[in-house]
């Protein structure tokens, strides 16, 4: 079973889902006996969820949706603005 | 509906997150809305040799960081790393322990969601260095695998993995000081190394 320093060494390429399979276990097995690395597992988790969803929302204006579909031609998605 | 028009609906569904990561990349949003269009402009002309049914939504964030790299010369070359040499592995976990339990939300993640304004992780993603903060778009907003990255960057999967560590130990660093500035920190424990 890994230990601490190596179970924090993998702790964002196990987040990014970038382990192998065997190696994802092991440190999941690690994860269930030690709430040191649980926790930082967490924070780091709800971090990245945290970055996702506070980075997205920029408002598009009609305009810019009316050229972004007019880069497609006039006749494939309607009359720009429509 | 022709293979065209299902290719320009599906193409127009990513555009909310094509302008996001733009707004993110280039900072303001004439170059951002500039940077989507042309994307959208190159996939319509490179349309014959996307093959349908593979990951339209990797083809466009590669055409656009393609295009970003390009058009606005990012300096992709290492930036100046030894402030970063400082930071510690887990630097914001370590000290976000000391928040004032009483000021924010009750479980961890509903805590880090009200610790940080959608205006700080923007500005904190917007302020890291060029060649840090397109890994950090890509991986931590995109969602993106480090092979995928490694194609839309056109740098090696190891440059990767290390500019995105980088990026995020900074990204942390900004988000701390951004805590700390509304006093949500106590810093008294620390110490002083």
């Amino acid at each position: 079973m890994a230990d601490c320093n190596e179970t924090l060494a993998e702790l964002h390429r196990y987040l990014d889902s970038e382990l192998s399979p065997g190696r994802a276990d092991e440190i999941v097995a690690h994860l269930k006996t030690c709430t040191d690395c649980q926790g930082a597992f967490e924070f780091h988790a709800d971090l990245q969820r945290v970055i996702r969803v506070k980075s997205q929302g920029d408002v598009i204006t009609p305009q810019f949706l009316s050229n972004l579909r007019g880069c497609f031609g006039s006749d494939i998605l309607g009359s720009p603005g429509g | 509906m022709s293979a065209r028009e299902d290719f320009a609906t599906d193409a127009m569904s990513h555009a909310p997150q094509l302008f996001s990561t733009a707004m993110r990349m280039t900072r303001n949003r004439a170059d951002a809305e500039d940077l989507v269009q042309e994307t959208f402009v190159k996939a319509w002309r490179a349309f014959d040799s996307y093959q349908q049914g593979t990951n339209l939504r990797a083809w466009l964030f590669r055409i656009m960081t393609n295009t970003f790299i390009n058009k606005y010369n990012a300096k992709q070359r290492r930036p100046q790393e030894t402030e970063l040499d400082e930071v510690e592995e887990l630097y914001l976990f370590r000290r976000l322990g000391t928040i004032d339990q009483s000021r924010i939300a009750p479980s961890a993640e509903d805590q880090m969601m009200e610790l940080f304004t959608d205006d700080e992780i923007k500005r904190a993603l917007e302020e890291l260095p060029e060649a840090f903060r397109l890994p950090v778009l890509l991986s931590d907003v995109e969602g993106f695998s480090y092979k995928e990255i490694a194609e839309m960057t056109d740098v090696p999967i190891g440059t990767v993995m290390s500019r995105l560590h980088r990026g995020r130990k900074a990204m942390q660093k900004l988000l701390y000081e951004f805590a700390r500035q509304k006093g949500l920190v106590d810093e008294s424990h620390l110490g002083t190394d």
